[in-house]
């Protein structure tokens, strides 16, 4: 997953929203682990458009 | 690696971990309550608005330090306009103060650690640990120093992220239609209503609601809530927010002071809450109500309650699920019910066309409605319109 962090407000919503708890805020860093399976729910919810996948 | 012992670990210090650890530590247990963030209640994660009735319920007097405003009611605004306004004399649960959450956080966490909890800060915790399946403790992050907690219980109430307790093996995954994603600015030099907390319904703010929770001297919190479902845009609460904004004339020369977002479950609650030696409060337990998405009354009676049923626990020593059972059994008495009726009410209207939304208000504004409330606006919606509620009209 790519990061803007000028975007991110480290809200916690796409940890919250991931249903394979692969994602880790630790503070100002999300972290992400290997579980995550590109199903986009945190790029769709993000209140602030800061995630992507990786290339696009 | 260092390991600590306790009765109770708990992971979380808002309003709900705050509770469970001062009413754990007031039975005598030995808590650790521990805070991932450097500060209490910072960066805030919330729009601040609560009613008056439920800190009697949980013991806390109210205090000018953490009050922001008090409310005199609520103004309901239809896509098109219409105003439904609620003095004082009406406006009834839904409304009453607006907070100051980053020192009412810490005066929860300030009676924790008086009751005898100790409070880690910059504590996170970054899994469980599990022997022979059974669940004995976290592992956690001190200052950039991985060390494990060992207890007797772990209380998860690490908020909607809600980990702790995926960790330990409960579900608490949501589905993107029971959920809202928000963004909220801190505003001033703003021309509101300084004591009414204003909610617009409606497709600008898609399966959820505007809202202007006034902070008092020309300040409020200006929000949104978007349905995570209705998300298409990227980044749709704060295209919606901005544009609701832009076209306010009492907000488009303000002045924000600050931008903070969060997400918001706008389900019924757990299943479960409890599994052997872990128990599940506030927002973590999405104990969140489904229609106002107000949390923290429901955090701090769960709080509370998990406190009180843990130290009767530990005279037997036994923190199992079932022992554990009366924690279950006092949330869902005191919160179950509504939580189920709004998860329903709020899976119809978001729904509902502007129009419909239009009507519903118009209904309201017509009607002699006493008391504000969801029950009673759902009443009023059960007399004029009852194909929209037909199916939970035995919950009005």
């Amino acid at each position: 997953m790519k990061v803007v962090y000028e975007k991110c407000l480290h809200c916690g919503c796409c940890v919250g929203s991931c249903k394979q708890n692969a994602i880790y805020l630790n503070d100002y860093v999300l972290e992400f682990n290997d579980s995550c399976n590109k199903c986009r729910r945190c790029i769709k919810i993000c209140p602030v458009g800061a995630l992507s996948l990786e290339g696009e | 690696m260092q390991s600590h012992e306790c009765d109770i670990v708990v992971v979380g210090a808002g309003p709900g971990g705050s509770m469970a650890a001062k009413y754990a530590a007031l039975g005598g247990l030995d808590v650790i309550l521990i805070e991932k963030r450097a500060e209490i209640g910072a960066p805030l994660r919330c729009a601040e608005g609560v009613s008056k009735k439920w800190l009697e319920e949980i013991g806390v007097e109210p205090d000018p330090a953490w009050i922001s405003a008090e409310m005199d009611g609520a103004i309901i605004v239809s896509p098109s306009g219409h105003t439904f306004k609620l003095d004082e004399s009406h406006a009834g649960n839904e409304v009453g103060y607006v907070l100051e959450r980053h020192l009412f956080d810490k005066a929860l966490t300030e009676q924790a650690g008086k009751a005898g909890a100790k409070i880690w800060m910059r504590t996170g915790a970054t899994g469980a640990i599990v022997e022979d399946g059974k669940l004995v403790g976290v592992h956690v992050n001190r200052m950039g120093e991985e060390m494990e907690i060992r207890a007797k219980c772990v209380v998860a109430a690490d908020g909607f992220e809600s980990q702790m307790a995926r960790w330990a093996g409960l579900d608490t995954s949501l589905d993107l239609k029971d959920m809202d994603t928000c963004i909220q600015y801190r505003m001033a030099n703003i021309d509101v209503e300084s004591n009414y907390c204003e909610f617009v319904i409606g497709s600008a703010a898609p399966g959820g609601y505007i809202w202007i929770f006034p902070k008092g001297n020309g300040k409020a919190n200006v929000g949104i809530g978007v349905q995570g479902t209705k998300c298409e845009l990227g980044a749709d609460p704060k295209v919606h927010l901005d544009r609701f904004i832009e076209n306010d004339p009492r907000l488009n020369k303000g002045t924000v002071l600050e931008i903070i977002a969060g997400g918001v479950s706008t389900c019924p609650g757990l299943e479960e809450a409890t599994a052997d030696n872990l128990v599940v409060v506030g927002d973590a337990a999405r104990m969140i109500d489904p229609i106002t998405g107000g949390g923290i009354c429901h955090a701090c009676r769960a709080g509370m309650y998990a406190g009180k049923v843990l130290a009767e626990c530990a005279k037997t020593g036994d923190f199992s699920k079932d022992a554990l059972q009366p924690y279950e059994e006092m949330w869902r008495d005191r919160m179950e019910d509504k939580l189920w009726r709004n998860w329903m009410a709020k899976e119809k209207f978001a729904t509902l066309s502007d129009e419909v939304l239009d009507n519903l208000v118009m209904a309201i504004k017509d009607s002699d409605i006493k008391e504000v409330n969801v029950y009673n606006l759902l009443k009023v919606i059960k007399e004029k319109y009852p194909e929209i509620v037909d199916e939970f009209e035995s919950m009005i």
